[in-house]
């Protein structure tokens, strides 16, 4: 029988590294991921894990542990946000490129400057260049059930790719709501043991990793690793599968929200996306024909998936919780463009840069975008194709 | 087949049979790269000022001075970086140090 819980987005991570057991976590604190490591830490206190804590001094050192740990052998785990998550930059790329799943839970958080400590996605949006798989969450459970399926993809045999499974700080990560929790027994089946091919502290195979990669085999090796990535796609999907089995609660690589017959469409990430819905339903009330997309995978980049998913609609919004400062606007609008082109031509599409900072987007305000996009429709006229939505004018 | 030591990872290897991040499945094999290619200077031994005191051979970063029966021999140019630290150590002038093309 399922448990029911109510935790926070951090509870609900921690409880699902404790119902995982990961060999290290290296981890520093940073808000609003603190509480990750905290909740962590105590477990490791009460016996309750067989983990060995480390308690790093930067997250560059973090991530730099987490990375001599998985290519020892072990299964390491990590949390961070914004600030933290740039400190461990260098290594992040270092950690894809020799093929070490490491899990990491990234609380989503505006970087600096100027310093703010609230919800934007700029961290995790920064480091969508740096081979890692990035699963986006709508809420606790999804933050958990996310986390939950992590390991299984990154440690999958076609991939061994790290992943970092987001989601909105405070907005999800300290608000408390309801959870349905697996049994341990059951999580530990699913998870199951973590057996790399080759590792450090295999007595019977010496290695070494890492080492100097000239022009002679460094271009192969980036080619190997993006194979791992177009890997990736489908084993999200065939791991969502057992999941679903597992649970009764399916993951796509987007989810799709009354969107088959929509012909006016928002792009969405995170826990905005609830918000949307309820306008969504709202509009639907009215006889508005309103959809919705919610980014579940956004590396690998399910392009193909996603432009077959809009192609019927006739406005589109993408709506970026980052400033990617291109002066063209957003990093989803940039990959959301580059699926529909050539494959889902004519749809007007808006970019809107909204939240952030923490700013609150309200249901008004989403609902201000579905209206805009119910006039460019009306009017055939698309206007400025980047927009702020929320911002003082 | 991806389980191949360094010897084997040649430049006309494919990325499909290259090791995933580099790894290389094998141990005690920096002997198979040589690096005596890069040098621009030359440490050259001369036998008749050495006094065999031993100072050079553990100074050398490339393990490039071979030594047998507590006696260094002449260089292992295959792996001389031509860095020339052994050159700065000797106290007798047994080493000099010279462009690599004279």
């Amino acid at each position: 029988m399922p448990i029911r819980e109510r935790l926070s987005g951090n509870e609900a991570i921690a409880v699902a590294m404790r119902q995982i057991n990961p060999d290290v976590v290296a981890a520093f604190p940073i808000t609003p991921s603190t509480e990750i490591p905290q909740y962590f830490s105590q477990f490791v206190a009460n016996g309750e894990v067989e983990t060995e804590f480390v308690a790093v001094e930067s997250e560059h050192s973090a991530m730099s542990a987490c990375v001599g740990a998985q290519a020892a052998g072990g299964r390491t785990m990590t949390a961070t946000s914004a600030n933290g998550l740039a400190l461990m930059w260098e290594v992040l790329y270092i950690a894809a490129a020799m093929k070490l799943p490491v899990t990491m839970a990234c609380v989503n958080r505006a970087l600096s400057g100027p310093l703010n400590i609230h919800n934007d996605h700029s961290d995790s949006m920064g480091a969508r260049d740096s081979g890692w798989i990035q699963l986006y969450s709508e809420n606790n459970q999804e933050a958990y059930d996310n986390m939950l399926q992590a390991t299984r993809i990154g440690e999958h045999k076609d991939v061994m790719l790290p992943v970092m499974v987001c989601q909105d700080g405070f907005i999800t990560s300290h608000a408390v709501e309801n959870i349905e929790l697996l049994e341990d027994d059951k999580i530990k089946a699913f998870v199951g043991e973590y057996k790399p091919e080759h590792y450090l502290m295999n007595p019977k195979e010496k290695i070494a990793v890492g080492p100097l990669d000239l022009p002679a085999h460094c271009f192969e090796h980036k080619r190997e690793q993006a194979q791992s990535m177009i890997n990736a796609k489908k084993v999200i999907l065939d791991i969502a599968v057992e999941f679903e089995k597992l649970t009764g609660r399916k993951y796509d690589l987007f989810e799709s929200y009354k969107l088959q017959d929509a012909e006016v469409a928002i792009v969405i990430i995170n826990s905005t996306a609830g918000t949307a819905k309820t306008v969504v339903d709202k509009l639907r009330e009215e006889g508005v024909k309103a959809g919705l997309l919610k980014i579940r995978v956004f590396r690998p980049f399910p392009s193909n998936e996603i432009a077959d998913a809009l192609r019927h609609v006739k406005v589109l919004a993408v709506m970026d919780k980052a400033e990617g400062f291109s002066a063209v606007g957003g990093p989803l609008n940039a990959d959301i463009r580059a699926a529909l082109y050539g494959n889902a031509d004519g749809i007007k599409t808006v970019n809107y840069i909204y939240g952030l900072g923490g700013r609150d987007v309200r249901s008004d305000d989403i609902e201000t975008v579905y209206r805009d996009l119910l006039e460019i429709q009306k009017t055939g006229k698309v206007g400025a194709d980047y927009r702020y939505i929320g911002v003082r004018e | 087949m991806r389980n191949k030591d360094a010897k084997t990872m040649t430049t006309s290897t494919p990325w499909k049979e290259i090791t995933p991040g580099g790894a290389i499945y094998d141990a005690g094999n920096a002997e198979d790269f040589l690096t005596g290619d890069w040098r621009a200077m030359k440490p050259v031994w001369i036998i008749e000022k050495c006094t065999q005191c031993m100072l050079c051979p553990p100074t050398c970063p490339d393990n490039a001075i071979p030594v047998e029966d507590s006696k260094r021999l002449d260089y292992d140019y295959d792996h001389c970086k031509g860095c020339g630290v052994c050159f700065k150590v000797c106290p007798f002038d047994a080493i000099d140090f010279v462009k690599e093309d004279e």
